[in-house]
């Protein structure tokens, strides 16, 4: 099981993913938006997204758990 | 002169219009988001209205409550500064039917710069060189190989409704071609629902010049000189400054020459007032005309601390209907200006930074201005532009400017956040940049960490 977290602060923008899916490494989970940027949130590994803790237009922290992972 | 002007913006150009407002005598008004109740720009208005929640839509980019703000408090015009509603026609439009002085240019001039493909052949039917590309969209690749053997390789193949970056690859050879207008036309079709695809000239290697223009709308219009703003992070301007290196020592004048005559000739094709700046891209001893921008540039104090021009006062009398009193020949450059762009943000990666400016002393030296959208203690959000401070550093010429703005910037003391300073200082130290060797990717291969 893994935690995928926000690494900045800043605002959900999209939710790329639902609970099932099954998501490559390197996929897009979540995009960020901070600061006019966009920052994409990638799968650290192969998995199925177990829990999406996160919806848009939802402000977030850097730390914060997005997705939820399972192998 | 109208008296009570409404300040359409935020952080250090909201601050730098209210200064500059309140010197000519003016009332001003600031308008604010929740995120931005306690900002410096808020305290320093004659008076201050609230927009709206942080997020811009519902505050600084709110048609209705800016016109509600300034009906309320009988403001008589509304500078837009940079961002937001500054290059919006239809914001000027509906200040102007509201009776409110829009300080930019008019609606229609707008309007014409802002469509990349008309505004393309606008500045071309007025003789300003564009970037060589094939003429509208390529069918098939058969015609995108003939119309690259005319253009001449390398090639920069685009997606027709792309923007961002998205579907565009350069192409060396015919074979690279072929491969590169399948991925556009494939990448267009699946992001914006359209195979379109168009080739340009592509350059390895620009730089970024721009010339500044001013005119009253009443038949005055002058250049005031040109900028270099080579120094880009992901087609962010980084560091800017007046002049060009390219042009320092007498270098290339007829280069610089036409480039001004180019600016003064697309400013009037597209019928443009008050104070605009004209972008070029410049490789090999060759310019062509990159967009017109419609409003005051972020970069605007390098030429003023090098003119003696202040371009947001003349953006103000003009508005006001006054007539450019400034002469083409009077406009004459001393010394040398550099501007740094302080970002919130991680200087390896890029990465924002917001928080807390725990510590924020800016430095104070013979030459050294800052301008700032905030104060020590203050929050930096993640609502708004990374773009925290501008330190704009003067000097005889550019070696003493480049020596002083090393002092600058490790005097420039920020805690709290992480800002790009580091990053600024590897450039004032980096060679090719005090050299004054210079183009778009420089942080690609430069002053790395």
């Amino acid at each position: 099981m893994s935690d995928v977290a926000a690494h900045i602060t800043g605002t959900v923008w999209k939710v790329e993913v639902s609970v099932g899916q099954k998501v490559a490494a390197g996929e897009v989970l979540v995009i960020l938006e901070s600061m006019k940027m966009e920052m994409p949130i990638e799968a650290p590994d192969a998995g199925t997204v177990k829990e999406v803790r996160c919806q848009p237009a939802q402000a977030v922290n850097e730390g914060d758990v997005l997705v939820v992972l399972e192998p | 002169m109208f008296r009570r002007l409404l300040i359409a913006n935020r952080g250090e150009i909201a601050r730098r219009i209210n200064r500059v407002a309140q010197e000519m005598g003016l009332e001003t008004i600031a308008v604010y988001s929740d995120a931005d109740a306690a900002s410096p720009h808020v305290r320093e208005a004659t008076r201050a209205v609230r927009l709206g929640p942080a997020p811009p839509r519902e505050s600084y980019l709110n048609t209705e409550a800016l016109l509600a703000a300034a009906r309320e408090t009988g403001a008589e015009a509304v500078h837009p500064g940079y961002g937001f509603v500054s290059e919006s026609a239809d914001f000027c439009r509906a200040c102007t039917e509201a009776g409110l002085v829009f300080v930019g240019p008019p609606p229609e001039a707008m309007a014409r710069m802002k469509d990349k493909a008309r505004a393309r052949v606008l500045a071309g039917e007025a003789g300003v060189p564009l970037v060589p590309g094939s003429a509208g969209v390529v069918a098939d690749v058969a015609s995108a190989a003939a119309e690259a053997e005319r253009i001449g390789y390398p090639v920069l193949v685009k997606a027709a409704g792309g923007g961002g970056g998205i579907g565009m690859a350069v192409a060396q050879t015919v074979a690279e071609l072929e491969k590169a207008f399948r991925q556009s036309a494939d990448r267009a079709k699946a992001a914006f629902g359209r195979e379109g695809v168009y080739l340009e000239s592509y350059f390895p290697l620009p730089r970024h010049v721009e010339v500044q223009v001013l005119g009253d709308g009443q038949g005055h219009l002058i250049q005031v000189l040109e900028r270099e703003c080579s120094i880009q992070r992901r087609h962010q301007k980084v560091v800017e400054e007046a002049g060009s290196p390219l042009f320092l020592g007498g270098q290339r004048t007829g280069l610089l020459a036409a480039m001004k005559e180019a600016a003064l000739a697309a400013a009037r094709a597209f019928g443009y007032a008050n104070a605009g700046t004209v972008e070029f891209l410049v490789s090999d001893g060759a310019f062509y005309f990159i967009e017109m921008n419609a409003r005051l540039q972020v970069e605007h104090p390098v030429t003023e601390a090098t003119t003696g021009l202040d371009l947001i006062r003349w953006q103000l009398r003009i508005a006001a209907g006054e007539t450019l009193s400034v002469k083409q020949d009077e406009v004459r450059r001393v010394g040398h200006a550099l501007e740094f762009r302080i970002y919130a943000e991680d200087p390896v990666r890029f990465l924002p930074s917001p928080g807390r400016l725990a510590v924020f002393r800016p430095p104070e030296a013979e030459g050294v201005r800052v301008d700032a959208g905030y104060a020590e203690g203050d929050v930096v959000t993640p609502h708004y532009d990374p773009m925290i401070a501008k330190l704009i550093v003067y000097g005889r010429d550019r070696a003493e400017a480049i020596h002083r703005a090393d002092r600058a910037l490790a005097d420039f003391r920020v805690e709290g956040i992480k800002t790009n300073i580091p990053l600024h200082l590897r450039i004032v130290r980096d060679r090719a940049f005090q050299e004054g060797v210079l183009d778009t990717h420089f942080l690609e291969t430069h002053a790395k960490g």
